[in-house]
């Protein structure tokens, strides 16, 4: 007895709300209207050539490099601790992790704007401590830090999940046959725990790479990365064709790199789906 | 000694980092002073006026709405499509399942665009403008996927044979799965809809692409707020939305560990 058909609902719905919006995407990334209709063009994902987006494109990896470089440093240690043995019965504070992940991107961007903004706590106590500071507020390390801010919990966790799950046994053993902290960290722990630091890398940079709320809120109007570039595209300048076409190849790239991450990821969790 | 007294200043350290800005936000929210550098006294002026602020009561009620609505029809479309999915074919079964996490993986802001082409596209035939109703739908979209994935576990936990049973004492098919089936399932069904409830409360930037003007939710109001920089009135809301979102959280979080440990224990 299948009951292969109780999906027919979700697969229609997924026709039209997926499928469809992705090949209008398609449509409208590679075409445009011109006296003889529409016609087949490749001059809106060439545009993206152009020094002016390419600086967009570059700045947007940048800053979501250096984010991601800064949650790796900053998470690994935070990982290893919470899943050391004096924390690993500790489930609170992983919970602890868990919640900031949960609450409103916008509020936690937002959260920031009050403190650094002039007059509020950061620069109140920067002045007090007579430490001279100008602008806070709208700069690169702001978007920076609060991508960081936004981001380090979906660094911490798969690492700390990993971690958890790696034999002991393994160091001991390393331990018995006289290995010293640093050397089962730099040969048994670290290389265990790639899985989780690959999937904790996709998770970080992919979404740092899109944001437009934090760079808008926290780098100002005059902040352009490639979020803010596809949401003026459709919201402002109203340039649909050139909009998908960033859109597009967008989409393409990180599908194609969280394709390759689980293909890694797959090697040793054994059970996903792709 | 040194060196766990230096893990518990590290963990301590991030720690602060990532509550002292929420926390400096909602003391905030109660500040009578303007200007955030300064203690003006507690006040709960901030959250009267947002209670009178009728723009706010109205994003509420679409905030809300959209997310019950959104929620209810995913978890009855993610639940169906669940049970077909679990006794689909092998092949068919990945290419859907591939399909399913396609919104999952995708960039927000893509997933938004697109679905805002589908829709503007689609108002000629239609006669649906960018509104309420277009962001239900966009909603209801990004939930599936979520409910699917809680409830496809449960089922691989079901035991087959006593639907089949079901079957053999003279049910039919939908009596069975009404009865024996839906029951087992339920907890990861319950899990979906809270799971589809608290992300549809959440969302940003799906919905800010999918709705048109006038029509706004809590988040695009704050964002919209936000832009034109820091404003004590969206302290109290957010106060007040961090709440809520840690009260939900937290009734997922133990429903779902009493799930796990349940499933430990039929596994016993």
């Amino acid at each position: 007895m299948k009951k292969t058909w109780y999906s027919y609902p979700y697969l229609v719905w997924m026709a039209i709300f997926i499928v469809v919006p992705f090949l209008l995407l398609l449509f409208y990334s590679f075409t445009a209207s011109t006296d003889q209709g529409i016609v087949f063009t490749l001059d809106h994902v060439k545009r993206l050539w152009d020094p002016i987006y390419l600086m967009v494109l570059l700045r947007s990896i940048n800053l979501a490099l250096i984010c991601t470089i800064i949650c790796l440093i900053v998470g690994y240690p935070v990982s290893l601790i919470l899943a050391s043995k004096e924390y690993s019965s500790n489930k609170v504070l992983a919970l602890l992790f868990v919640i900031p992940m949960w609450i409103n991107f916008l509020l936690r961007t937002y959260a920031w704007m009050t403190l650094l903004e002039k007059d509020g706590l950061v620069y109140t106590i920067l002045e007090f401590l007579h430490i001279p500071n100008t602008q806070l507020l709208y700069t690169d390390q702001a978007v920076v830090l609060g991508m960081v801010y936004n981001f380090l919990p979906f660094m911490v966790l798969p690492i700390y999940s990993v971690l958890t799950k790696m034999d002991k046994h393994i160091i001991e053993a390393a331990e018995d046959l006289g290995a010293n902290y640093i050397t089962v960290l730099r040969r048994i722990i670290i290389p265990l725990s790639l899985p989780g630091v690959i999937s904790g890398i996709t998770m970080v940079f992919m979404p740092a790479v899109t944001t437009f709320i934090i760079s808008r809120l926290l780098g100002g109007g005059h902040y352009i990365l490639v979020g803010n570039l596809i949401e003026q595209q459709f919201m402002v300048v109203g340039d649909w064709n050139f909009g998908s076409a960033i859109s597009f190849v967008l989409m393409v790239v990180i599908l194609i790199s969280m394709g390759i991450m689980r293909k890694y990821d797959k090697e040793y969790e054994g059970g996903a789906i792709w | 000694m040194v060196a766990r007294l230096a893990k518990r200043i590290y963990l301590y350290v991030i720690f602060v980092f990532l509550y002292a800005p929420i926390v400096v936000l909602v003391v905030y929210s109660f500040n009578e002073s303007k200007s955030r550098g300064h203690w003006g006294g507690f006040t709960l002026k901030w959250y009267l006026e947002l209670f009178k602020d009728t723009e706010i009561s109205r994003a509420l009620y679409n905030t809300l709405m959209i997310a019950i609505l959104s929620a209810i029809i995913a978890t009855i479309i993610g639940t169906a499509a669940a049970i077909g999915i679990h006794d689909m074919k092998r092949v068919k079964k990945a290419i859907v399942m591939n399909l399913t996490y396609l919104p999952v993986l995708n960039p927000d802001i893509v997933t938004g665009v697109s679905l805002m082409l589908l829709f503007v596209f689609s108002k000629a035939v239609t006669q649906i403008g960018l509104g309420f109703f277009t962001m239900l739908l966009a909603h209801i979209t990004f939930n599936i996927p979520y409910v699917i994935l809680s409830v496809l576990p449960k089922l691989k936990q079901l035991n087959k044979y006593v639907y089949e049973a079901a079957l053999d004492l003279g049910a039919t098919p939908l009596y069975a799965l009404w009865k024996v089936v839906i029951p087992e399932i339920l907890p990861g069904i319950f899990t979906g809809f809270l799971l589809a409830f608290t992300l549809s409360i959440d969302d940003f930037v799906i919905s800010f692409f999918t709705t048109g003007s006038g029509v706004s939710n809590l988040s695009i109001y704050v964002y919209s707020m936000a832009r034109r920089g820091v404003n004590p009135k969206i302290n109290a809301l957010s106060t007040i939305m961090f709440l809520t979102v840690l009260i939900l959280l937290l009734i997922v979080n133990k429903r779902m560990s009493k799930d796990n440990s349940n499933a430990k224990e039929g596994l016993k």
